[in-house]
């Protein structure tokens, strides 16, 4: 500590980074958010040992255009966790969207930019409904999620009578199963992945403006964010609204790979959290970056192709995410705060306690 | 110990007293709307068919509600039922001689599930929401891998377990009203009970009076997903074939904890009782024989299930924000004074 | 934690001479900073031993040792004359040392026998034998003279003081020798004072001893026997409490001399108008309280823990916004409802603690600092991301870069966080609540030097503390607050005496009440 006398009248201003940019990186790697980037490439290589056919660029290409609805629905549901909460509901809006493309558009080329209009505003109705509930009414939005899934689950079988349907116009989806054609090296660069790359571009822009700033600051420590004048409920609510017009988009996309049935979407909200955690972003809010969540959907698939490569059956998918979900669930925590402390001593002390601590009283088990 | 009159006396009127008086309206008004549409919601078939439903039902909830009261949740109810039917009826295959086998195998694997999802949540301080979830998927994948359909088959003896009724009472529904009998007494009159409510309530109180709070928490574990167990062997004895999509089709995971909260436990634990989730618990079943005399399409049945669950927690979330008299509250009491911020109580 | 010595239960009666509780030596240290240094008690059996201390004197390190909570780093504690060591706080309770803590350790929704037998019900054929539990709750309740409440009533639905008197009965229950109260009146009215008088009287003439620990002087004085001054973790004095009055004992308790480390006011410091006005304004928490900060003005509010302090900060900062009376803002009647209003408003306020309330502790100290402004102001976030790195600066933070995550900054460090996100939005009210709470000397020193310089750019600042050397340094006015009102208001340079007399109700400076009340004695609190 400097001492009052000698204090200089006035410091620099701080340095915006505390190492160059390639210490930064290294330190990101060093997280569970950027070690998201390594493992999804480590992945990649071992299905490439493992399936040979996997290293042709086209192949891969197209693998990443069909991954592209799930790492969609992993940034949509990672605004809802960053902020502390989650969304339940995300399977049953993709099946409910998929539903009604394929009812309302059907034969009609004219119909598919209304019907895209209509979905859209139904997906942020479905989002400001959850988030209201949640924040207003203060259920624990799983609650308020999985409600919202039992009515929409309800309302697809309904319109369907449980059965396959007509799909729409191939024009709609074209969008989800087309791409442009005949570029070098790759063959095809599939729609679903531009359209994944603009959102995930939009999205990471998004994180850095204030409202990303403050969902994030909101989700690590909401008492705070009330103090500093932020309106959980706007900022929470806004963040359902992108989880389900993120899941709108992928239905969208949906449409084109798998057609329309009622079971599409199924197990992509478990999908989608489980893709948020393995990119190391914390469950309760607070800590994640939106691209990792994004890696961690790409990095999960490739995870199950590589599982299929080496003979495991690809029914054992939800017990593969289950353990994942449980595990990063128990470490994560630790590891960000490993990860993010300032490295060696320098001037700074690395503790925050030089106010007198409370030690819980009696850290042995009390038996008596 | 705390009698509904009792406790009505010295509280007001008590959840669960508030709670039987909805079932008794749910009731009336259901009457009335199906005698309007010239069916008896009070006939032999119409009152087995909703003892059958609470009985599945019931089983998960009093499972449910000791998880709850321990400051826990279990999102895995509905795959250990799928699980446990599917195993026994494997195991059973149709043969008498394998019924108590069937039987043991689907309990002990409930249990080991609980086991593992309690110490997960005891030791790892996972909270139980996202513990019970990930255990929901192992098992969930592990029933698709496994079991491609319907599985196995009960024998006529253990398929009797799903047809007698004495009167209209169906043999399930006291099956389920004794282990109600038995958690109650549990809660009210063993040690494990009372630090159950005491861990639920304020861990740390429960800590500092020599508690060891892991213990309630894992029991509470095993005992849900072993009454979960049991529901599975019900649905088996009355389907005689295992399914490995029966607990995910009765949503029972979300079903359950409503009861539960509807029954006025609170959901973030310590408080509440057995005998108001099985107020939950006939509430729903009567609101779903209701719906069916009156054929209400499946979709608004679920919409209209899932608007009740919404509800009920919301309505039981304000009522108990618990709420220290501050020093000047009487004079403002006429200026409606605003309570402290909501967004704030979470961390105070 | 030690290995915990098996306690020898010791049936032995008390010899005149010996005491029941005997404290030799003991120290604390807590991160090489010693806050107790060597304390000496002994306590005989029916004796009531005041232990008094300003905040920080060590009181509670001191309590939290004897009740197993802590364990000390030299010194002993015997019982009876045998050594004992506590690794658990149960185990303190079963050598016969109970304690009754300021905040309840009861669980609200279950009864009265349920919370004084748990973890230790008693059992009958395998199941809890609630009738046994009920009859020796109410046997227990019956012999402190309490017959209006019974065994099995839930604990939400009693008054505080019936819930101080389970706590009592807890402790009781474990065949207490010597009980130990930490500020037992805090919560409580003045009949219900009687009644824990007529209880610990009960207590004392069966031969337990107390330790009270309180802030209330006129309770040290109606009740002890002996007193026991701390100051700074360091024993004072121990002496009877016949041969103190009330000022002998409120200088002991201060009796600090107030170093040149307060900065002076700023040359150009200029009162300016009124930035704040309180008129009649009152809420749940506070009442009636009239208060006016001009620009350039420190004002400090000071007051015993309880007496609405931070709850009129909150108000003002419409966390638990005002329902009755007027509150103006530069000259504007606001009625304001929420942070956000009040930030609009310029009023912003550095939370008493910082890190349930004033940080996000896992984000970089840049989007901590621009915290306040992206939620509020979100369209001036590229002007304030300008400005941020010479304000923290300016702040003297000592931090390796902008994005260094504020959970690894010291305390004073994350202190000037927490001003750097609140300067941002150029306020014209600044609300400090313990603005220097467990922080370093250096670091206080650059938040007094800013509280300054705010306020020679016609910032009104209101600050709250509990050390009373800062608000008597620091202020221009000094408010004291008592029960949630204003109890009077001194002038800068006030002694600590007069600032605690107003906040205890002691007529502080005055010649005291004749000492040596008898215990049981209560009288009612003069006003001031």
């Amino acid at each position: 500590m400097t001492t009052l006398e000698q204090r200089p009248v006035a410091r620099a201003p701080l340095a915006a980074h505390q190492r160059g940019a390639a210490g930064r990186v290294a330190a990101a790697v060093s997280t569970p958010g950027g070690a998201i980037f390594v493992l999804a490439g480590l992945l990649l290589v071992a299905t490439i040992v493992a399936n040979p056919n996997f290293g042709d660029p086209g192949v891969i290409i197209r693998f990443l255009g069909r991954t592209a609805p799930i790492a969609i629905a992993a940034i949509g549901q990672y605004y809802v966790i960053v902020a502390g909460e989650f969304d339940l509901s995300m399977a049953a809006v993709i099946s409910m969207q998929v539903v009604l493309a394929g009812n309302l558009i059907g034969d009609d080329v004219g119909r598919v930019l209304p019907v895209m209009a209509l979905m859209l505003v139904l997906g942020a109705f479905i989002g400001l409904v959850n988030g209201l509930v949640t924040t207003l009414l203060q259920v624990p939005s799983f609650i308020v999620t999985l409600g919202m899934m039992l009515a929409l689950s309800g309302l697809v079988a309904y319109l369907t009578g449980g059965a396959a349907d007509g799909n729409p116009v191939d024009e709609f989806r074209e969008i989800g199963r087309g791409g442009i054609q005949d570029v070098p090296v790759v063959d095809v660069i599939p729609y679903s992945l531009l359209i994944f790359l603009a959102i995930a571009v939009a999205a990471s822009w998004l994180m850095r403006r204030p409202f990303g700033r403050s969902l994030i600051a909101a989700g690590d420590n909401p008492a705070a964010a009330r103090f500093a004048g932020g309106s959980l409920v706007w900022l929470k609510t806004r963040a359902f609204i992108l989880s389900s017009l993120s899941a709108t988009v992928a239905g969208v996309l949906l449409v084109g790979y798998a057609g329309v049935h009622p079971s599409v979407g199924q197990g992509y909200e478990f999908s989608a959290i489980t893709a948020v955690v393995l990119g190391g972003v914390l469950l309760g809010g607070g800590r994640g970056w939106v691209l990792s969540a994004a890696a961690g959907a790409f990095a999960l698939e490739l995870l199950f192709l590589f599982l299929t490569a080496v003979g495991v059956e690809s029914t054992w998918r939800d017990t593969v995410q289950g353990l994942i979900i449980i595990a990063a669930v128990a470490i994560a925590g630790r590891a960000w705060t490993a990860g993010r402390r300032p490295r060696r001593a320098g001037t700074t002390p690395s503790t925050s306690r030089d106010e007198q601590p409370l030690p819980t009283p009696g850290t042995t088990t009390g038996d008596s | 110990m705390t009698s509904p009159s009792t406790s009505a006396r010295l509280t007001g009127l008590s959840s669960t007293a508030i709670v039987y008086s909805v079932l008794a309206l749910v009731i009336v008004v259901g009457g009335v709307l199906t005698a309007l549409e010239g069916r008896n919601l009070f006939s032999a078939g119409s009152i087995q068919a909703i003892l059958t439903t609470a009985s599945v039902l019931g089983l998960i909830a009093i499972g449910q509600t000791l998880v709850i009261l321990a400051g826990s949740l279990d999102l895995s109810v509905p795959f250990v039922v799928s699980l446990s039917s599917v195993l026994a009826a494997s195991t059973m295959a149709g043969e008498t001689g394998n019924i108590v086998p069937g039987v043991l195998i689907a309990l002990v694997v409930a249990a080991a599930m609980g086991l593992v999802t309690g110490l997960v949540v005891a030791l790892l301080h996972v909270h139980g929401f996202v513990a019970s979830l990930g255990m929901g998927l192992v098992i969930s994948g592990y029933l698709a891998t496994n079991y491609a359909g319907s599985t196995g088959s009960a024998p006529r003896a253990f398929r009797l377990l799903g047809a007698t009724y004495i009167g209209p009472v169906p043999l399930s529904t006291l099956v389920m009203l004794g282990i109600a009998v038995l958690a109650t007494v549990m809660l009210l009159r063993t040690r494990t009970g009372l630090h159950l409510y005491a861990v639920g309530g304020n861990r740390e109180v429960a800590r500092l009076s020599g508690i060891r709070t892991a213990v309630p928490v894992v029991t509470a574990h095993v005992l849900c997903s072993m009454l979960a167990g049991v529901a599975g062997l019900l649905l088996l004895a009355r389907l005689g074939v295992g399914q490995p999509t029966i607990g995910s089709q009765g949503d029972y995971d979300l079903m359950s904890i409503a009861a539960v909260v509807l029954g006025g436990t609170l959901l973030a634990g310590g408080k509440g009782n057995v005998i108001g989730t099985l107020g939950g618990v006939a509430i729903f079943a009567v609101l779903s024989q209701v719906m069916s005399a009156l054929e209400v399409t499946s979709f608004l049945q679920d919409v209209i299930r899932g608007l009740v669950i919404v509800l009920a927690v919301a309505v039981y979330a304000r009522r108990e924000i618990e709420r220290r008299p501050a020093p000047f509250d009487q004079l403002s009491a006429r200026e409606a004074l605003p309570g402290p911020d909501p967004a704030l109580q979470e961390t105070r | 934690m030690p290995e915990h010595e098996p306690v020898a239960p010791t049936t032995a009666r008390d010899t005149p001479g010996s005491p029941l509780l005997r404290v030799r030596g003991v120290a604390k240290s807590f991160h090489g900073h010693r806050v107790l240094h060597g304390v000496d008690i002994d306590l005989r059996a029916g004796q009531v031993l005041g232990l008094v201390g300003e905040n920080g004197a060590g009181k509670s390190t001191l309590m939290k040792i004897l009740a197993g909570v802590h364990a000390p780093d030299e010194g002993s504690v015997e019982i009876d004359g045998s050594p004992v060591s506590f690794s658990h706080p149960v185990q303190a309770q079963h050598a016969g040392l109970s304690t009754v803590f300021q905040e309840f350790n009861l669980l609200p929704e279950r009864t009265i026998a349920e919370n004084i037998w748990l973890g230790r019900e008693p059992r009958r054929r395998g199941l809890v034998d609630t009738a046994r539990m009920a009859r020796d709750t109410d046997a227990l309740l019956a012999d402190l003279g309490v017959t209006n409440v019974s065994a099995r009533q839930r604990v939400r639905s009693l008054s505080v003081a019936e819930q101080q008197i389970v706590e009592i009965a807890k402790a009781v229950s474990f065949d207490a020798r010597v009980i130990q109260m930490d500020e037992p009146t805090a919560a409580l009215a003045d009949h219900e004072v009687e009644l824990l008088y007529g209880i610990i009287e009960r207590l004392t003439s069966r031969g337990v001893a107390i330790v009270y620990v309180s802030h209330r002087l006129k309770e040290i004085f109606d009740l002890c026997d002996t007193i026991t001054v701390l100051k700074d973790g360091a024993q004072v004095t121990t002496m009877p409490a016949a041969e103190l009055d009330q000022a002998e004992l409120v200088r002991l308790m201060v009796g600090r001399s107030i170093s040149s480390f307060f900065p002076d006011k700023l040359p150009g410091t200029e009162l300016g108008a009124a930035r704040l006005e309180l008129t009649g304004a009152g809420n749940g928490y506070v009442d009636r309280v009239d208060l006016t900060v001009r620009g350039g003005e420190i004002v400090g509010i000071a007051g015993l823990q309880g007496s609405g302090r931070t709850e009129l900060l909150e108000a003002v900062f419409g966390v638990r916004p005002f329902s009755r009376g007027e509150m103006r803002v530069d000259g504007e009647t606001r009625r304001t409802r929420s942070p956000r209003q009040a930030i609009r408003g310029g009023v912003a306020m550095v939370t008493e603690d910082r890190k349930a309330t004033g940080l996000s502790l896992n984000q970089t100290i840049l989007d901590n600092a621009l915290g306040v402004v992206r939620s509020v102001f979100p369209g001036r976030t590229g002007e304030a991301r300008r400005r941020v790195p010479g304000l923290l600066s300016s702040l003297e933070i000592s931090a390796r870069a902008l994005d260094q995550e504020v959970q690894f900054l010291s305390g004073g460090n994350q202190q000037k966080v927490v001003l750097a996100r609140w300067l941002a939005t150029d306020p014209g009210v600044v609300l400090m609540d313990e603005p220097t709470r467990g922080i370093d000397v250096g670091a206080k020193h650059s938040i007094y030097e800013l509280m300054r310089e705010l306020a020679s750019q016609g910032v009104a600042v209101l600050m709250v503390s509990s050390e009373l050397p800062e608000v008597i340094g620091m202020s221009d006015r000094i408010v004291v607050m008592r029960d949630g009102r204003v109890a009077g208001e001194l002038p800068a340079g006030a002694t600590e005496e007069r600032v605690l007399g107003l906040a205890t109700g002691v007529t502080g400076v005055t010649p005291a009440p004749d000492a040596g009340h008898a215990p049981g004695r209560h009288t009612q609190e003069v006003a001031s």
